[in-house]
């Protein structure tokens, strides 16, 4: 479904990417986990171009998302993403936040668009905060909006950029209980993220990566249990 | 007699008040309405990908606030001469000098709108447009308010300069006043009093319109 190859990221004279190649299937959970400043986030945005790739493909349902005359526009439309800080839109309520992708990116009446709207915010266990606005929430309310907000776009993968790191803890786990059940359902996600626990028990592979190479691609089980490179051994000491 | 100061020339001369007020209101209207239109523009510019726009607006706003500007409504005027009447060439004096300050007002005000935002548009497949004019635009709005205000305020107060090519307004009508009667300080401090109260009346429907604004928080 996604194909990376001979992925660069520079900022600067930073690099930050050196050269990633990976390929993400269709209905796979791909957990990504390192480091602070080892790439993930960055390796993230560049899956949808909200990074711009210094060198490399990316290659999205056959599609070179990197090569000039691609309309991104059309193609992030398929390519959820959930962020860290949630970014919900602040002048919109809950529902428009939602419904907005539908009426103004695929032209769906708002009618139907609310009545799509509101039966994804029944899913993710928010149907009574309709009409609310984003500073009315609390962060797990939030982030679970945030990822209504991606699914109503009926995307083919979701990305999701740390999303429960900014949440207080007693919150993580509603947000973490959505993606668990998104999984279930077959939904192809790739997620950075610190929570080892979900990794081993949602995700199908773990990538570890360090200083903006892949320095393991392993099974959850494998990684968690008996990882072979040296500097995986010690980074998982360091969190689990 | 008030204060060993008098004002019976008043009664005679309360007209001149009525005609000036009515053209410094209609200068204002026009300017502050053009000012923020073209001002608006001149933002977005700054704020554009196109780098000759960017240069280009960048020059403007530089220029326009290095410049005093009574000697942009001289060159307006006197140097463009152009084939216009004396109150539009007025109003685009006062509408080039605010539509530089109001620029700065709302390219500041979209630039203090979290970046996430503008992320979380494009991702869900908005254009660079639409996520300006659905998302961005509006918050930046709210933020801009206050400032486009204190900016209003000031162009009430410009209008006074155009007095000097010819213009029928406040300030134009209280001199002739000060002419005829031979007496200065009554006329002007009217004419103060009349300046003050348009822009107090201003300040406070802002306000109103602030809080309004600031209930959706």
């Amino acid at each position: 479904m996604i194909e990376v190859r001979g992925l660069k990221k520079n900022f600067g004279k930073l690099e930050v990417l050196k050269g990633i190649d990976i390929t993400i299937n269709k209905g796979e959970v791909v957990v990504v986990i390192g480091p602070s400043g080892s790439g993930k986030s960055t390796f993230l945005r560049c899956l949808n171009l909200l990074e711009m790739p210094t060198a490399g493909e990316i290659i999205f349902e056959g599609i070179p998302l990197t090569s000039k005359n691609v309309d991104i526009d059309k193609h992030r439309q398929k390519i959820g993403m959930v962020f860290q800080l949630f970014n919900l839109f602040h002048n919109l309520n809950v529902i428009e936040n939602v419904a907005i992708g539908l009426i103004q990116v695929k032209g769906i009446a708002k009618k139907e668009a609310y009545i799509a709207a509101e039966k994804i915010l029944n899913r993710v266990g928010l149907s009574d905060k309709v009409t609310a606005f984003p500073s009315q929430l609390s962060g797990g309310q939030k982030q679970r909006v945030a990822i209504a907000r991606a699914l109503a776009m009926n995307p083919e993968v979701m990305l999701f950029d740390e999303a429960t790191s900014a949440l207080d803890p007693e919150m993580v786990g509603e947000v973490l209980q959505v993606m668990r059940e998104l999984a279930a359902e077959g939904m192809t996600m790739v997620v950075v993220t610190h929570e080892m626990g979900f990794a081993r028990e949602v995700g199908d592979r773990v990538i570890l990566l360090d200083s903006g190479m892949i320095i393991e691609e392993n099974t959850p089980r494998e990684m968690f249990t008996n990882p072979k490179n040296p500097r995986s051994k010690d980074f998982l000491s360091k969190v689990l | 007699m008030i204060f060993g100061l008098s004002f019976h020339w008043l009664g005679k001369y309360v007209s001149f008040y009525v005609e000036g007020l009515l053209m410094t209101v209609q200068l204002a209207l026009c300017a502050v309405a053009l000012g923020t239109i073209f001002g608006t523009l001149v933002g977005l510019m700054r704020l554009s990908r196109n780098k000759p726009l960017v240069f280009f607006a960048t020059a403007w706003v530089d220029f326009i606030r290095g410049v005093p500007v009574i000697l942009q409504i001289y060159i307006i005027y006197y140097g463009l001469s152009l084939n216009i009447p004396d109150f539009w060439a007025a109003v685009i004096s006062l509408t080039v000098n605010s539509s530089a300050y109001i620029g700065e007002t709302v390219r500041a005000g979209i630039q203090a709108v979290d970046k996430g935002q503008m992320e979380a548009a494009r991702c869900i497949g908005m254009s660079y447009a639409k996520a300006m004019r659905l998302i961005i635009i509006p918050q930046a709005i709210k933020k801009i308010f206050p400032a486009l205000g204190n900016e209003f305020i000031i162009l009430i107060k410009n209008t006074s300069l155009v007095s000097i090519i010819g213009l029928h307004e406040l300030t134009y009508l209280s001199n002739t006043i000060r002419a005829n009667t031979y007496l200065a300080f009554e006329p002007l401090i009217i004419t103060a009093i009349v300046y003050f109260s348009l822009t107090y009346i201003l300040k406070k429907a802002l306000g109103v319109i602030e809080r309004r604004m600031s209930a959706s928080d």
